[in-house]
């Protein structure tokens, strides 16, 4: 799950982290009047959950409250990467005189929170990675003994902090630290971390994403949860314990595990078909379960062909054909269905769908082929 | 011989009387792995299925029982915990089965379990099986034949299914290890290699990857340098979107994205011979018998 801008800064504020003043909003008058309260020039940001959006245009400098108001009228409503912006974070404008970047990321290779920074911050970091890597500095964090002093003082010498602000810095990072095992993110992120002129650092930007393993010990933290973050039907099948995503393909795919369900996938696309969704139903299969399944991927008017794939292993093929069977009984048929039934009982579960009006598959590849010819038209 | 588990595996249950936990026991003992104790906090002293005795902790239950191996069947925020007091009492390898146990609680669980000797599988896998031996976690034993061919996997269903075709064809299985899906898990593709390279049953192997990481990375690398067992590998998600992308963090990292395309070819440079999909897994391992 991933927090907004305004929702991250207020956590990083509370481990010690200097953050603009802004409030937020979500008509163009609330702006204008929080750009009076503030006084002087302010910076209207979108709130959507995607990264990049300085360079999409959802950040405007405005230096009147007039002009704040017109600059929101604009942002809001508008679609960046697909979200539509609902809310704007509306903050006094800093006096920049340097960008950095300081992040927090669980390092998979190293298995250990790595701390990164870059005297190159800003909108354009990931190019700065990209073609001058040594620009960016990293320190792992102990597993047990955290971010001590000397791990960030390495990376204030490697971006070639002043003096001055070591101290300072050190603070922010070890509060960025904290605040990403406090709130167990999987990534915790200030770019940038600008240099006022009157030498002082100060977070102008802020990002944290949350495991949502972990979200049963945060409930503070899982009550900000956007639900725009996720499409409707992403959302609907969370509640049935359905792992979702969806996707712009005319094959619908229903498969149990997650490794099972991309290789179908990808089966798929490699004879032809484009996969409609990601979809895994996990262990066991009532009928509720498929049904609720069924419905969400032919909630999809561009799905041309239903392809289910389940390996009965502790699962019964025989438990999952009756599933499959009664579901489809409450579904119209609008497109046709290519079911394999592999593993435990399959002979059982294939006779039980011989009466349905299915088109039935042994191995994977057959079955692709076939929901790829029954999604042309060409089989029903 | 097979690796990690066989007939000297002397297995507890932790979360033995849970609705998972008794159904899988029941499976591991009717296919004649040796279950010797299960534990649960508060239900020391009862017994499981007749003859198996529980106990509260897992030091007891060693002490009682002589049990070198665990199996985890416990929800996910209790989780780390029992991981910590298996190894704690001295077992040898624990096998956690549980799903969705925070990446932070397994950071501290690795870290410590790298100053023990006890090797950790899992978490978020299917167990592992060897075949006619003994079974630790949900790998259905009807599906598996005793052979030749060891099978290492970050998936379950996917594994049953390469699995299940290698078994029609008459081609058995050493042992198969699911090593789990989660970003920071016990054992890697890398650990299990080695193993089978120096298993003198097992003639060659199957890896079956996925998208994200950089363990199969790792794996060919071995694979290249070290390994002389012809290896059979399929990475699932060559079509997966790539996600919505918050910060940038995860771009500046070192170690590449974690893409199917970039797990392909470093596997590919590396001899393995890459399945383009699962059903051409078994044709692949069959052109290698000799
Ligand atoms: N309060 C502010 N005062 C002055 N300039 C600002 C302010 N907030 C943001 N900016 C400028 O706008 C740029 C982009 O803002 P910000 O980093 O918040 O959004 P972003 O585009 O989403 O970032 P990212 O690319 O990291 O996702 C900053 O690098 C900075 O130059
Ligand atoms: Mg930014």
């Amino acid at each position: 799950m991933n927090l907004h801008e305004y929702q991250s800064k207020r956590v990083f504020a509370r481990y010690g982290i200097p953050v603009p003043s802004g409030e937020v909003a979500t008509t163009p008058g609330e702006v204008r009047d929080i750009a009076v309260r503030l006084g002087g020039p302010v910076v209207v940001k979108s709130q959507v959950l995607v990264g990049g959006r300085g360079k999409a245009g959802g950040i405007k400098l405005a230096r009147t409250p007039d002009e704040a108001e017109q600059r929101a009228d604009e942002i809001l409503g508008m679609k960046i990467k697909g979200l539509t912006v609902k809310k704007v974070l509306v903050d006094p404008a800093a006096d920049i005189r340097k960008e950095i970047y300081l992040g927090a990321v669980l390092d998979r290779a190293s298995r250990r929170i790595v701390l990164m920074a870059s005297s190159e911050g800003g909108v354009d970091i990931e190019e700065v990675a990209a073609k001058t890597p040594e620009k960016i500095v990293k320190v792992a964090a102990h597993p047990f003994l955290g971010l001590r002093s000397h791990h960030a003082r390495i990376l204030a010498d490697g971006i070639g902090l002043p003096k001055e602000l070591i101290n300072d810095f050190i603070k922010i990072s070890q509060g960025l630290y904290q605040a990403f095992i406090h709130t167990d993110a999987s990534l915790a992120e200030i770019n940038p971390l600008v240099i006022t002129g009157e030498n002082k650092l100060l977070a102008l930007d802020g990002k944290i994403s949350v495991d949502d393993n972990a979200l049963f010990r945060h409930p503070e933290l899982a009550e900000m949860r956007d639900p725009d973050e996720e499409d409707p039907s992403e959302r609907e099948a969370h509640r049935y314990g359905l792992s979702y995503i969806h996707l712009d393909g005319e094959i619908g795919c229903m498969v149990n595990g997650a490794g099972l369900a991309m290789a179908t996938m990808d089966i798929v696309k490699f004879y032809g078909g484009e996969p409609a969704n990601f979809l895994d139903i996990g262990g066991g299969a009532q009928s509720d379960k498929v049904a609720a399944a069924l419905r969400i991927i032919l909630s999809d008017s561009r799905v041309k062909a239903v392809l289910i794939n389940i390996f009965g292993g502790i699962t019964r093929c025989d438990e999952v054909a009756r599933g499959v069977l009664e579901a489809i009984g409450t579904l119209d048929g609008r497109v046709p269905f290519v079911v394999r039934l592999v593993g435990t009982n399959e002979e059982e579960g294939r006779q039980i769908l011989a009466e349905a009006n299915l088109i039935t598959a042994t191995s994977l590849a057959d079955a692709a082929q076939k929901a790829v010819a029954a999604a042309k038209g060409e089989l029903r | 011989m097979s690796i990690l588990i066989g007939k000297e595996t002397r297995l507890l249950v932790q979360g033995i009387t849970g609705r998972e936990g008794a159904f899988h026991t029941k499976q591991m003992i009717d296919y004649g792995t040796q279950v010797v104790a299960g534990v649960t906090p508060g239900k020391g002293g009862d017994w499981a299925f007749g003859s198996i005795p529980i106990f509260d902790t897992v030091s007891e239950a060693v002490h009682a029982t002589g049990a070198n191996t665990s199996v985890i069947f416990v929800p996910a925020r209790f989780a780390a915990d029992a991981i910590l007091e298996a190894a704690e009492a001295g077992i040898d390898l624990v096998v956690c089965i549980t799903e969705g146990i925070p990446v932070l609680d397994m950071v501290q669980v690795r870290a410590y379990l790298d100053t023990t000797h006890t090797r950790l599988i899992g978490p978020n896998c299917p167990g592992l099986i060897t075949p006619g031996e003994a079974k630790v976690g949900i790998i259905p034993g009807h599906i598996m034949t005793r052979g030749n061919v060891g099978v290492v996997s970050r998936s379950g269903t996917l594994t049953y299914e390469v699995v299940y075709a290698l078994t029609q064809r008459g081609i058995g299985q050493t042992t198969a290890v699911g090593i789990g899906g989660d970003p920071i898990n016990g054992t890697s593709f890398l650990d299990v290699l080695q193993m089978f390279e120096e298993d003198p049953e097992t003639e060659q192997v199957i890896l079956i990857g996925e998208i994200g990481g950089t363990d199969e990375q790792k794996a060919a690398e071995y694979i290249a340098s070290r390994m002389s067992k012809p290896v059979t590998a399929f990475i699932a998600g060559q079509t997966a979107p790539p996600g919505r992308r918050m910060g940038h963090a995860g771009a500046i990292i070192s170690g590449g994205e974690g893409t199917a395309a970039e797990k392909i070819a470093a596997l590919t440079r590396a001899g393995a011979k890459v399945a383009r999909h699962p059903d051409e897994i078994a044709d692949l391992v069959a052109s290698h018998l000799r």
